[in-house]
């Protein structure tokens, strides 16, 4: 899979699509309810289910970190299964809300 | 990353969510994301290049800059307000490309090589059209997103470059995707040349915040279209806050929908935000610092800032309403001596910046160094908790027999004098000292005698910064955007002393 920044993945098994806003340092699975994730306009494969493992769930607009690797990817339709990148999961940013400036 | 992508994950994720324009006619995001594709299929089929936009703002705005993005051709706003003779020349350093101009605008950028002039309401057509909005406009790689013309307030206007990374860096650093809460509306009345014009475009969709657009800046037209549109969240540059504050007194109006207030683009008068602190006791009040070259905001005075600020007996703290805060998170922020030392707090050097929002980049030239950091030309200095007080740009400062002085500390003195009602300092020509401390005072009601002004001066500074000549006059030149023109000033007395050298 081929995390370039800008591409767009949806989930295999939840309704979670994300946008890769900073690429891997290395080439990685990035996952979703412990299933890789599909390019944004794939079909989602039959009888695929959200691992228990990883059912805690994605949030939107919320952006997910793997500190390993560098990777960042941003929530754009939240789902049941969570996200993880060769297994690990990924932490939620705690990006503090800065006030509207524009 | 690429700042179409921005909207394509707006119209997907909330298709139907108001994007643009009024409350009783609001465009949908899904609408939006279909006249910006129509919009850059019958731009690819007139010519390439360039999309140059010569116009008011308008919801017609937002789909040429996403039409632009898709066409992976840079977004070229223009001055309307420019004269006639310094618009074609600009319009001509953009060639090749495609101009849409408002169509009473249309004559004045007709007939100039290699730019095909269209006018605005053909624009808006060809995005309804269904024709156009069932072509699939042609891909292109992500470059050039924006090329801002500099206000040029010091000569030639430069072509600042904006990348697509820089701004959707910016917008997904900043702003999170689609947080705002429903109703939620920001109005955006700085004009589409203006950085913070096409910034507000991209982190007002983004966050899910419809955008009501004023077509141009009046302040009653602002105090009107904020009540009806039930504004939530709107940016100003300093003098127009002025104007809207004489308004809402005048009217004995309050905004009572509008939520916070962020203003920047130019010094702020202390006594304009405490007037403001007092008539808009609910309003969050957001201080905002950044340059074109940085795709906008790089330094927030949040309104926690704002209201300790103002509470404080602690002049340290205090005085910190007078400062841009602290730098954005992600953003590394230090202030610099001549010879390229970083300097301590306190201390007062060029502002430099450095992080993925920073294009510091000219048409053929990055002023980028090899780290990666970008000289600002803004003077300033960093308290010891870290906020940033910027005093104006390095190309301001008088130096008077060697000694640095910054303009900016002494106009806030004069400013804060109760019959001041405004004041802009400069270097005026010194045979003995290169340059003195000239003053262009407003009085308010009757005018200051000069020697009680020195005498004003004199108590709160040193004796050097003490203007050494006033000149009493009705208004200062202003451009549009609330920048000071020194130049203008300084030109006055320029001629007048070669006038007064002649004449002796």
């Amino acid at each position: 899979m081929e995390l370039k920044p800008g591409s767009r993945w949806r989930s295999a098994v939840c309704d979670t699509e994300v946008v890769l806003v900073r690429p891997p340092s290395a080439a990685a699975s990035l996952e979703c309810g412990g299933q890789p994730m599909a390019p944004h306009g794939a079909e989602r494969p039959a009888g695929l289910a959200v691992s228990a493992d990883h059912a805690g769930g994605s949030l939107m607009g919320k952006r997910y970190v793997d500190a390993e690797s560098g990777l960042e990817a941003l929530c754009t339709k939240p789902g049941a299964g969570s996200l993880s990148l060769d297994g690990r999961p990924l932490t939620m940013k705690e990006a503090k809300k800065l006030p509207s400036s524009d | 990353m690429h700042t179409a992508l921005l909207l394509e994950m707006a119209a997907d994720a909330f298709p139907d969510r108001a994007a643009l324009g009024a409350r009783d006619a609001a465009v949908s995001f899904a609408e939006l994301q279909a006249r910006a594709r129509a919009g850059a299929a019958w731009l690819a089929s007139l010519g390439e290049g360039s999309v140059v936009w010569l116009g008011l703002n308008g919801p017609a705005l937002p789909a040429a800059v996403f039409a632009s993005g898709a066409l992976g051709r840079p977004f070229a706003p223009l001055n309307y307000r420019s004269p006639d003779e310094d618009l074609r020349k600009l319009a001509a350093r953009t060639a090749p490309s495609v101009a849409i101009a408002d169509d009473d605008m249309l004559p004045r950028i007709s007939g100039i090589p290699g730019v095909v002039a269209v006018a605005r309401s053909a624009f808006e057509a060809a995005c309804l059209d269904p024709a156009h909005r069932a072509a699939e406009p042609p891909g292109a790689d992500p470059d050039i997103a924006v090329l801002l013309f500099t206000s040029g307030t010091t000569g030639e206007p430069k072509a600042a470059v904006l990348r697509h990374r820089h701004l959707a860096a910016y917008v997904i650093s900043t702003v999170e995707f689609m947080g705002a809460e429903e109703g939620e509306a920001a109005l955006v009345s700085v004009p589409p040349y203006h950085i913070a014009g096409v910034s507000a475009v991209l982190t007002g969709l983004y966050g899910g915040r419809r955008v009501v657009h004023l077509p141009a800046f009046t302040p009653e037209a602002w105090v009107e279209t904020s009540a009806r549109e039930e504004i939530t969240h709107a940016m100003l540059v300093p003098t127009m806050l002025g104007r809207v504050l004489d308004v809402l007194e005048a009217r004995g109006e309050g905004l009572p929908h509008l939520q916070s207030l962020s203003y920047g683009g130019g010094r702020m008068p202390t006594s304009v935000i405490e007037r403001a602190l007092r008539l808009l006791p609910h309003v969050n009040f957001v201080n905002a610092y950044g340059l074109t070259e940085t795709s906008s905001t790089i330094s927030v005075l949040g309104p926690k800032d704002h209201r300790v600020a103002i509470a404080s007996d602690d002049p340290d703290v205090r005085r910190r309403l007078g400062s841009v805060g602290r730098p954005l998170p992600g953003l590394e922020l230090e202030i610099r001596g001549p010879a390229g030392e970083v300097l301590g707090p306190g201390e007062v050097g060029e502002v430099h910046v450095r992080g993925e929002q920073v294009a510091g980049e000219y048409l053929g030239r990055s002023l980028l160094d090899a780290d990666g950091w970008f000289p600002t030309k803004d003077q300033g200095w960093l308290d010891a908790e870290g906020y940033l007080f910027v005093e104006g740009r390095l190309d301001d400062v008088i130096v008077r027999g060697g000694e640095n002085i910054s303009p900016g500390e002494i106009e806030d003195v004069l400013r804060a004098h109760p019959q001041v009602a405004d004041v802009a300092v400069v270097g005026a020509p010194d045979d003995q000292w290169g340059e003195r401390v000239a003053a262009f005072v407003v009085a308010r009601g009757e005018a200051p005698t000069p020697e009680a002004l020195s005498d004003w001066v004199r108590e709160r500074l040193r004796s050097t910064k003490t203007p050494e000549s006033y000149d009493f006059r009705e208004d200062l030149p202003y451009n549009e955007t609330g920048k000071l023109l020194r130049r203008v000033l300084k030109q006055e007395l320029a001629a007048r002393a070669s006038t007064s050298g002649a004449a002796a």
